[in-house]
């Protein structure tokens, strides 16, 4: 079973401007929670905090093992969790050194990582490309080159900003068949923005609205 | 006109012979520009990658003093140079002047500047999203730094590749500091002044020619790196 969020009384303010108040949540272990709502009010923001890549001005955000034990917000915890970002920041080299990157880093062995990313590369359909430059990749084989250099972690739980926004009908099919796989097979918490409410039926466990700053459950 | 005709001609014969005295300007020159390179890269680009990613006090007022220093006169340098390391100076002691050492100095001066601020500029100019995905894949705040780095490398190549050729060109502070002594200090550059001062045109225009020749391979090179970086289509260099 994944990590499961507590979101308690989270509030964000950019400019004097409220993006977020008052947001409470928990975000339950092994489910896919889809957050939607009009432009600029707050969804990626909210990922963002919860990914831990930025602090709330106010209350908390809490990782549960599970067992229930609370997770303090370390490297140890962040490597357990990834984001895939609207903008994939693919980097200036080739498929197999980008959707390697994370493992390298956490210092497995050539041989695990070679099996891993080769392995992750036929999921996600980029198995002959994985010499190729990635800058050379198309917007959609970018989007699914950066949910394989984020699936090939393993997270226990998954952001995913937008995966499927400014890509084609086919690559967007491939990136929610390869969703709907995670679910099934890894049961990892996945926390999703969209503003496709079809998609959102589809992949979503719970559904949750952001409006005024406020978070709704619908 | 027969004066230039005759020296090429002679020119030609040097290099086609690989005249030894003309291999030895030409590898002393090699490794006094190439030491001087190194030197630079290996602290520039450090600190070039420090004012890029960290907000260090005084750093407008560093980098401005950086970028002044991409535009130093070679012969004030070579006064500096020679002011420190002159039996008086406050380096006397090492005994450096009028030995290739005081040259690598005197070059690894010019250099510095043009790696630190182009270091800088490419590292700054790294999408920042890269440094964001590298962020969510787990990477550790020096893990972040250097993949950023690692984005900017072919203008960080650009900026060797610009000190190389500032280097390799540059004569008034390498005469000034090497001395031009023969065998020991001279160098293509400061070869082809003297040897046109004696009126002894015939090593002059062959050195001439090669360094004319390096530096067009400077520039190929330059114009290479640059449409790697712009096209993503270069070597990979992650292995």
């Amino acid at each position: 079973m994944g990590l499961s969020l507590e979101l308690s009384q989270v509030s964000k303010t950019y400019n004097g401007h409220v993006i977020l108040e008052d947001c409470s949540w928990t975000f339950e272990a092994g489910f896919t929670h889809v957050l939607m709502g009009p432009n600029g009010t707050g969804k990626s923001t909210l990922l963002r905090i919860c990914a831990l890549l930025e602090p709330p001005d106010l209350g908390k955000v809490n990782y549960l093992a599970g067992d229930g034990r609370p997770l303090s917000p370390d490297l140890e915890l962040k490597r357990r969790i990834t984001l895939l970002l609207p903008s994939v920041g693919v980097f200036n080299t080739s498929v197999f050194n980008n959707v390697s990157y994370g493992l390298k880093i956490r210092g497995l062995k050539h041989r695990e990582i070679e099996a891993r990313v080769e392995a992750i590369l036929e999921v996600v359909g980029l198995a002959g490309k994985k010499r190729q430059r990635a800058l050379q990749l198309s917007t959609g084989q970018s989007k699914r080159l950066g949910l394989a250099r984020a699936m090939v972690l393993e997270p226990e739980v998954l952001f995913l900003d937008e995966p499927t926004a400014s890509i084609d009908q086919e690559n967007s099919e491939i990136i929610e068949r390869i969703i709907l796989e995670l679910q099934e097979k890894k049961r990892a918490t996945i926390i999703m923005v969209t503003h496709d409410p079809a998609q959102a039926d589809r992949l979503g466990d719970r559904l949750l609205l952001i409006k005024d700053g406020k978070l709704w459950f619908r | 006109m027969d004066t230039i005709l005759q020296g090429f001609g002679s020119a030609f014969k040097l290099i086609v012979a690989l005249d030894p005295e003309l291999l030895k300007i030409i590898w002393l020159s090699f490794k006094v520009s190439g030491a001087a390179l190194s030197l630079a890269m290996l602290l520039g680009l450090p600190l070039g990658a420090l004012l890029a990613l960290k907000r260090l006090p005084l750093r407008g007022l560093l980098l401005s003093l950086i970028n002044t220093g991409m535009g130093l006169p070679p012969v004030v340098v070579g006064l500096f140079v020679y002011l420190l390391l002159s039996r008086s100076g406050p380096l006397g002691f090492l005994e450096l002047l009028y030995t290739p050492g005081a040259m690598v100095v005197a070059q690894f001066i010019l250099a510095f500047p043009i790696v630190v601020s182009l270091s800088h500029t490419a590292i700054v100019n790294v999408n920042p999203i890269i440094k964001q995905a590298a962020q969510v894949l787990g990477a550790n705040p020096l893990q972040e730094a250097l993949t950023v780095i690692r984005e900017a490398r072919y203008g960080i190549m650009t900026g060797g590749i610009a000190g190389l050729g500032r280097v390799t060109a540059e004569v008034g502070a390498v005469i000034m500091v090497g001395g031009n002594i023969a065998g020991y200090t001279r160098v293509m550059t400061t070869t082809i002044a003297l040897e046109t001062d004696k009126g002894n045109f015939d090593l002059a225009i062959a050195l001439g020619v090669i360094l004319l020749g390096l530096s067009l391979l400077i520039n190929l090179a330059f114009r290479a790196v640059q449409r790697m970086g712009r096209s993503g289509s270069g070597v990979v260099l992650w292995d």
